[in-house]
């Protein structure tokens, strides 16, 4: 087949170029969308289909150290769901935590071509490099975690706010990351230092360092900000699953200003109530800053019933979350970098938190203004996997099936929300927002989400059907930089990928400061740390926001 | 020495060492670069000298066939035929090799649907399965340097398997919260012998060989506050002083950790002793915090456990006869699959079963076809059918490897060799295996990423 | 006489270095036949440093040379020797599910080579 494509007849979405569900042709040269059809152009007719820019999954956990722990750990949950290969896929295994192999075909089933890991340590950075070289046909990138970083937080404690934004910057440039991201800011050293202590008020400041949560949160927002990194800060909040952290959430946000942030899988943070009693749904509260403030973005994180793995950063979370059924655990601390945490989880209808949690996710879907800045995660496979997309977007577009699916679940709890009133129906143009458009707008991806010229040849083509879940879970065509990859839903090539990262200017000078910390606090070689080139395979840097 | 000014010097800074898991990257190399040979390696311990002193270009062919030497590309074409006809071929070793190897090692047992397993399956491999089972509470080595005010070595001897790892890592060296060094830690060792690693330690603990299980059991158990039966000394060799002394230091210290290796992985309960001991590091957490960590030998068998995961879900012992990967230890594991007599070819990459397998297993190896991948002869490409001599990795090589805390460090290479890299190698044999394997599903010379039609559109 | 004692195997670093060199040298071939024995038991046993003792078990036997180590060091009735091709032919192939031969812990039957 040849590099030109012609997909004639299709009912087209591409909400970021205002098409919403005409017929239109898309043109392909070369890996791009282009506006005249090329000569040897091959077609496919999408007549009855519908077409969309290819899926952008904004935050999942797919890739590096902690993802491979989790892998290795749960035996029992890829026997059940094994890969097969074909003549041009390698085979894999799946579960709530895939192989790198299964991960790629599996997102390109489900006609995702882009997906962000969204946290590595800096010293874990090659590791994943490694892993998404690994993880076939989507493009991807990574948020390197910075938030409890002993270097950078002994460089704020002093004050010293411009070396802190080289270093940042450093950092990003060092492991080839995408942008920054926080976890539970200034909850490792307690953990770590002080007998699995935890950090629980924004204000509290730290014996050490002088800082609170908030300083940190600060600190970040202005600087990544500053340097114009394609995405700001992906902040995971304090006090996560906590009842009553809707508080923190809310401060959260109003420390960032005006300014550009993210905050990860919210969901998760929008709980009311008092601490160690049973929550309630702050759904409103949560969403109602977020919808009158467009400097700020969010995923969900849905969660959805079934299996999942919690993996974090946040290690004090997955040892509370341990504590309930005592079984197996994962901890494992990174030096001056970060902590982390695995359980192997499921959510259940039955249970009054997990009903909670899955009626406060579909609240602040329902009750969002502006799908540009609400965006569709389960915080994969936190919430659950992301194999669950399909009927997470059935439960959006179809409130029949919603009702249905609510008569499943635990009364007491969904009595706490809001979620029976709730009649809004996501459109298709509104998926294609919350899983591609916007997505890749708040990452600044400006030739992804859309299918206007020049964007990459990234599509997912889908036959339309009543049942949204079934039609999003085969897409009967994908196209990946222009190549085909699914063909009437036979896998008939295979890709690589490209790694997405940015490459903020610093001052090298700030090498020498960060050099002796390194000789006396790290245990590999200053000169060993950053990650070279070797590790980029195909790649593309996405360039920042340019600021005042 | 008034030529040494005339020689042809190079001078390596932050080279790394992979001869044990320790992997230290702090090595200054200095290579003899006419002779080929690196004639100095500051900061390397006993073992490090003699693996960079002692790896030099062997005298041998670079690729064999039944002992009589051949081009390398028929070698690559005997090896992916004698590969792609056997019906449970295995591939086996890969501690010894780049990530990058590893890497195409598994695609290749992917494509010719075999079975593929590490020296992990007899190293720790039973820590890995205690890890299915129970998780693990761990650390990367800077860690300790920064953190541990307590340390317990149980079933390793490291002052001759990692004679750096206490003056690098764990005992010696001052870290951000223990400045003082070794005054600021409390150093156990558990062993069934007192070797050199004891004059280190601060409480030396005999276990009689083959009790370690009912010794960590029991201090799972007064941990727990729960009572252990009277004869515990008689059982395990351990007074209940000594246990009771332990258990009080466990968990009051501020930062613990455990240390483990092949005494309990290799003896009278295998994962079961590692499962109690990553078990009790666990419990410890509801005190302190606590972590563990197994003390890896091979200087990337670690790197091997992260790739066979990330490409297959599981850590060794992995088949694909049916398409897919499944585990399975004791069925796929090598020493089973040899000594059971299945396997009928064998892929030996940086590995020397013949050697250290047991007897009925070594007996197989005589039976099938082999291939080897390594750096000098050994007991294994001595009864190859085909052998590659190949470039060692981090001396002639770049590439990546894992240190045993999961840490991936990239190599640094210090002479050329005329030899291959395994990777090469690999590569070659994967990319004919694959053509030999779609010609033989009729799908002809195809690679992958082309964009042919190879099925007729399914009706809905 | 016999008489069965238990036998670890175990690294060493002399081990170590001299596979570096080839493990079809002399040197790792000499390094990996010499176990250590306690020397009560030697003496008990009238054996002397440089001794061939003949180590014999269900799965296999091979011939070493013995060298002695102070009690407080090696316990009564314990043998150590450094991993190789000697020790693997007391190895039994049962891994009991789980792919690891038991490695370290062999009773061996020992007798005086003469």
């Amino acid at each position: 087949m040849s590099s030109s494509l012609r997909i004639v007849n299709g009912k087209v979405h591409d909400p970021a170029n205002g098409i919403d569900g005409e017929i239109r042709d898309i043109y392909i040269s070369d890996g791009r969308i282009v506006d005249a059809s090329p000569e040897d152009a091959v077609s496919i007719d999408a007549s009855g289909m519908v077409i969309m820019p290819g899926g952008v999954d904004i935050h999942c956990h797919i890739a590096g150290p902690k993802v491979n722990l989790a892998r290795k750990l749960q035996p029992e949950d890829h026997r059940r769901d094994p890969h097969p290969g074909t003549p041009y896929t390698r085979s894999g295994s799946g579960g709530t935590v895939p192989s790198t192999f299964a991960t790629g075909y599996r997102y390109s089933t489900l006609g995702y071509t882009t997906a962000m890991e969204a946290a590595v340590t800096p010293i874990g950075a090659r590791h994943t490099l490694e892993e998404l070289h690994d993880t076939p046909v989507i493009d991807k990138g990574f948020y390197v975690l910075l938030g409890n970083n002993i270097f950078l937080q002994n460089l704020l404690k002093e004050g010293r706010r411009d070396e802190f934004k080289q270093a940042v910057a450093w950092w990003v440039n060092s492991t080839k990351a995408f942008t920054t991201k926080l976890v539970n800011p200034g909850g490792d050293e307690p953990w770590k230092g002080k007998k699995n202590a935890n950090v629980e008020d924004i204000d509290e400041k730290s014996t050490e360092t002088g800082l609170s949560p908030r300083d940190i949160i600060q600190a970040f927002v202005e600087t990544v900000n500053e340097l114009g990194l394609p995405h700001p800060p992906h902040i995971h909040c304090n006090n996560l699953g906590h009842s009553g952290n809707y508080k923190t959430t809310l401060e959260t946000m109003k420390t960032a200003g005006d300014l550009r942030a993210h905050i990860a899988h919210i969901q998760f943070h929008s709980y009311g109530g008092e601490r160690g009693k049973n929550p309630t749904s702050a759904a409103r509260e949560i969403i109602e800053y977020v919808n009158s403030h467009p400097n700020i973005s969010c995923d969900v994180g849905q969660v959805m019933f079934g299996k999942s793995t919690i993996m974090t950063a946040d290690a004090p979370l997955a040892y509370l979350l341990r504590g309930f059924k005592k079984g197996k655990w994962v901890n494992a601390d990174t030096e001056c970098e970060s902590g982390c945490g695995i359980v192997p989880f499921s959510y259940q209808e039955h249970v009054f938190m997990h009903t909670l949690q899955w009626a406060i996710g579909l609240e602040l879907f329902l009750m969002s203004e502006d799908p540009w800045r609400v965006l569709l995660s389960t915080d994969h496979p936190n919430g659950g996997s992301f194999m669950s997309y399909p009927k997470l977007i059935r439960l959006l577009m179809d409130r029949e099936f919603r009702i249905e699916e609510m008569k499943k679940v635990n009364q007491k709890a969904l009595d706490k929300t809001s979620l029976r009133d709730l009649k809004r129906e996501y459109t298709l143009n509104e998926i294609a927002i919350i899983t591609r458009a916007g997505p890749a707008r708040v990452l600044s991806l400006r030739n992804k989400g859309h299918l206007g010229a020049g964007a990459d040849a990234d599509i997912t083509i889908y036959d339309e059907q009543e049942d949204k879940e079934a039609m999003f879970n085969a897409p009967r065509y994908v196209i990946k930089s222009g190549k085909s990859i699914i063909h009437n839903h036979e896998f008939v090539g295979d890709h690589i990928g490209k790694l997405l990262h940015s490459t903020p200017a610093f001052d090298t000078d700030i090498e020498q400061i960060v050099q002796p910390f390194f000789e006396d606090y790290y245990s590999i070689e200053f000169a060993n740390y950053a990650v070279s080139d070797q590790y980029l395979h195909d790649h593309e840097v996405i360039a920042g926001i340019k600021t005042l | 020495m008034s030529e040494t000014a005339k020689e042809n010097i190079k001078i390596v800074k932050h080279a790394t060492c992979t001869f044990c898991g320790c992997v230290c990257d702090d090595m200054e190399l200095t290579v003899d670069m006419d002779a080929h040979k690196i004639t100095k390696a500051k900061n390397a311990c006993v073992l490090g000298r003699a693996w960079f002193a002692e790896h030099v270009i062997e005298d041998r062919p670079a690729a064999m066939v039944d002992g009589k030497e051949v081009s390398i590309e028929e070698a690559v074409e005997e090896a992916a035929q004698t590969l792609v006809k056997a019906r449970f071929p295995i591939t086996y070793g890969l501690s010894d090799t780049t990530c990058e190897a590893q890497r195409q090692a598994v695609a290749i047992t992917d494509i010719i649907h075999g079975t593929v397993d590490t020296t992990t399956s007899v190293c720790h491999g039973p820590s890995g399965l205690a890890f299915q089972g129970v998780g693990e509470s761990t650390m990367t080595l800077g860690e300790v340097k920064n953190r541990a005010d307590f340390i317990i070595y149980w079933g390793g001897n490291p002052a001759e398997a990692h004679p750096r790892h206490f003056t690098r890592y764990s005992v010696t060296p001052k870290g951000m919260f223990t400045p003082n060094g070794k005054k600021d830690r409390t150093v156990v060792l558990v062993d069934v012998r007192k070797t050199s690693t004891a004059p280190v330690a601060d409480i030396v603990i005999r276990v009689k060989p083959g009790k370690d299980f009912e010794l960590l059991w029991a201090l799972r158990a007064l941990v727990k506050g729960k009572k252990v039966a009277d004869n515990i000394e008689a059982i395990t060799g351990v007074s209940m002083d000594t246990l009771t002394d332990l258990v009080e230091r466990m968990k009051n210290c501020r930062y613990g950790v455990f240390f483990f290796g092949m005494g309990l992985t290799m003896t009278r309960g295998r994962h079961f002793n590692s499962g109690a001991l990553l078990a009790l590091a666990t419990d410890l957490n509801e005190f302190t915090h606590f972590v563990a960590k197994p003390v890896r030998g091979h200087g990337n068998v670690t790197g091997a456990d992260n790739v066979v995961s990330w490409q297959t879900g599981y850590p060794f012992g992995v088949n694909f006869n049916l398409g897919y990967p499944r585990f399975n230890p004791g069925e796929f594991t090598t020493v089973d699959t040899l000594s059971r007599g299945d396997a009928d070819a064998a892929l030996i990459i940086a590995s020397d079963p013949a050697s250290n397998f047991p007897k009925a297993a070594i007996e197989h190896l005589h039976k099938i076809p082999v291939i080897t991948l390594d750096t000098k002869e050994t007991h294994t490409s001595k009864l190859a059918h085909v052998a590659f001599t190949t470039a060692t990795y981090g001396i002639n090589t770049g590439g990546t490897v894992y240190r045993m805390d999961d840490v991936p460090i990239t190599l640094r290479p210090a002479f050329d060799s005329p030899f291959p890299t395994d990777e090469e190698i690999l590569t070659a044999i994967r990319k004919r295996a694959h053509e030999l394997m779609l010609a033989k599903s009729g799908l002809g010379a195809a690679g992958g990423g082309g964009t042919q039609k190879v099925a007729a559109p399914r009706k809905e | 006489m016999t008489e069965i004692m238990i036998l670890v195997p175990g690294r060493s670093s002399k081990q170590g270095t001299s596979l570096n060199k080839g493990k079809l040298k002399d040197e790792y071939l000499d390094v990996t036949s010499r176990v250590e024995m306690n020397m009560d038991d030697m003496q008990r046993l009238g054996l002397e440093n440089g001794d061939k003792i003949r180590l014999s078990n269900d799965t296999g036997e091979t011939v070493v040379t013995c060298s002695g180590k102070k009690a407080t060091d090696l316990p009564s009735g314990m043998l150590f020797m450094a991993y190789g091709p000697p020790s693997s032919q007391l190895m039994d192939s049962d891994t009991a599910g789980s792919g690891m031969p038991l490695s370290k812990h062999f009773s061996v039957a020992i007798e005086k080579v003469t």
